[in-house]
């Protein structure tokens, strides 16, 4: 069964429509590329997907669980959206991390708070925020970042903010992991070590969303390819088909364009 | 006479300072008041707190002093502010709330929209809270940016007190000019402006504290 099931997800802002009847599904342990030109939609189908923004149509389910249903959408309150958002993590392009916290700070905040909640966190307090933190160090550490956890963002570069970033979101182990273009705002000596954590996560068997510009990259580690252009999917499937076999006329055009830039 | 001075500009002083600390207590959260005004999505409401920030910020406030103190009692044909030194210094503090609510509403609003909105989304995605999200997260950076533009405003409040002198509160500047109409006097005008400095001076060093204890992180 598939873990992730998108169905006819529509999104217009305003009089414009930003995405038309998109429709796909993923399986577990796999990675997804999402490519296309700047203004294709696939942000804003990321960001449907973590509800940062609402669908006007369409069905969103994780694991055969009904998360959204844009039909009876009104119903939905933000305190459940926001434990349906956790389901997924999500890495910005420009990191958001938030400066007043270490590194360490920033991977723990959010697991800290939601223990908050539990019903045993007055008793076991100390027992629980010390497996946090372990648990935060240990990601760091997967991101090869050990000696850096005490380091406010705005010491860290680009890359190491980023792999922090990442870290953070897996804190939560999010069932799907997304990255909106997650080196775009990167120099290009930084890119490398971004793309690698992203590469050892996909060994892993981490379910990945990752929209990008990296073509070389997708077809690298990617499992599954979709080409978006205008608001719809025009073209998807295995990445060696979809980027250097393409069917579609639109995603011959762009992949030229890449090819000669 | 360099002792008769002294006690009467401290007593001047005493008076500057009550303007002063009361102006911050009402004028603080009523300007966080107006800041979340201006910014609703209500619109009669946004467009009627900025119209009034436009009117205060827009006019003197030696003119909306004056109003304020003799107004009601020409309206009304009765003073609501009694005539003594008490009433006196109440209608400068209203005055003073109003006038500086609207300058700190627009520094907090600069101070709340100047985070970015990815800072909050980065939050939501993490499953927090709007209440988290805000004190957590967004509050301690608003603080950080409107460090700067507050202390200006503040250490202006604490000149503009003088200007109590035209409905005659006893404050300050009243105090030193008072001796120089008596006794023709000029120097205790330059030692008033040494309190002014001291009083200033106080306020620096601890807004310089606050800055360097947000310096931490960018």
């Amino acid at each position: 069964m598939s873990i992730l099931e998108v169905s006819h997800i529509e999104k217009h802002f305003g009089g414009t429509s930003v995405l038309k009847d998109v429709s796909f599904s993923m399986e577990e342990g796999s990675t997804l590329a999402i490519i296309g030109s700047s203004g294709s939609g696939k942000t804003t189908l990321l960001r449907c997907l973590n509800f940062l923004e609402k669908p006007n149509q369409g069905t969103i389910a994780v694991k055969g669980e009904m998360l959204y249903d844009a039909a009876n959408a009104k119903s939905e309150r933000e305190s459940e959206l926001r434990r349906k958002r956790l389901h997924f993590g999500m890495v910005f392009q420009s990191f958001n991390l938030f400066p007043q916290y270490t590194a360490l700070e920033n991977v723990m905040l959010a697991e800290r708070l939601l223990a908050e909640e539990q019903p045993d966190f007055k008793q076991n307090k100390k027992e629980i925020y010390a497996a946090i933190e372990e648990h935060g160090k240990q990601l760091l550490d997967r991101m090869g970042l050990s000696e850096r956890m005490d380091h406010y963002p705005h010491q860290l570069s680009g890359g190491q903010q980023q792999r922090v970033a990442i870290a953070r979101a897996l804190a939560l182990k999010p069932d799907i992991l997304c990255f909106d273009e997650p080196t775009s705002a990167l120099d290009p000596e930084l890119t490398g070590e971004v793309l690698k954590v992203i590469k050892n996560l996909a060994k892993q068997k981490t379910t990945m969303i990752i929209v990008t510009h990296e073509m070389a990259f997708a077809r690298d580690v990617a499992d599954h390819v979709i080409f978006m252009d205008g608001g719809v999917i025009v073209e998807q499937g295995d990445p060696h088909q979809v980027i250097d076999h393409p069917r579609e006329e639109r995603t011959k055009q762009f992949l030229s364009r890449y090819a000669q830039g | 006479m360099f002792w008769t001075v002294t006690q009467s500009l401290l007593s001047g002083l005493w008076t500057t300072f009550v303007i002063f600390i009361l102006t911050l207590i009402f004028a603080l959260p009523l300007g966080l008041v107006l800041a979340f005004g201006s910014m609703s999505k209500f619109k009669p409401l946004r467009y009627l707190v900025q119209l009034l920030v436009w009117v205060i910020r827009g006019t003197p406030l030696m003119l909306q002093l004056i109003i304020i103190f003799y107004g009601p009692g020409l309206w009304l044909s009765h003073n609501i502010w009694s005539g003594n030194e008490a009433g006196r210094i109440t209608a400068t503090v209203v005055a003073f709330t109003i006038n500086y609510a609207c300058y700190f509403s627009v520094i907090f609003r600069g101070g709340i929209e100047g985070v970015p909105a990815g800072q909050s989304e980065a939050g939501q995605v993490l499953g927090m809270t709007k209440r988290q999200i805000f004190f957590k997260i967004t509050l301690l950076q608003m603080i950080k940016r409107i460090v700067p533009p507050m202390s200006n405003e503040i250490i202006t409040l604490v000149k503009d007190t003088s200007l109590a002198r035209i409905i005659a509160a006893y404050e300050l500047t009243f105090a030193g000019f008072s001796f120089m109409k008596s006794a023709g006097l000029t120097w205790p005008l330059f030692y008033t402006g040494v309190f002014y400095l001291a009083f200033v001076g106080i306020l620096t060093i601890l807004f310089n504290f606050i800055e360097r204890k947000l310096d931490y992180f960018k």
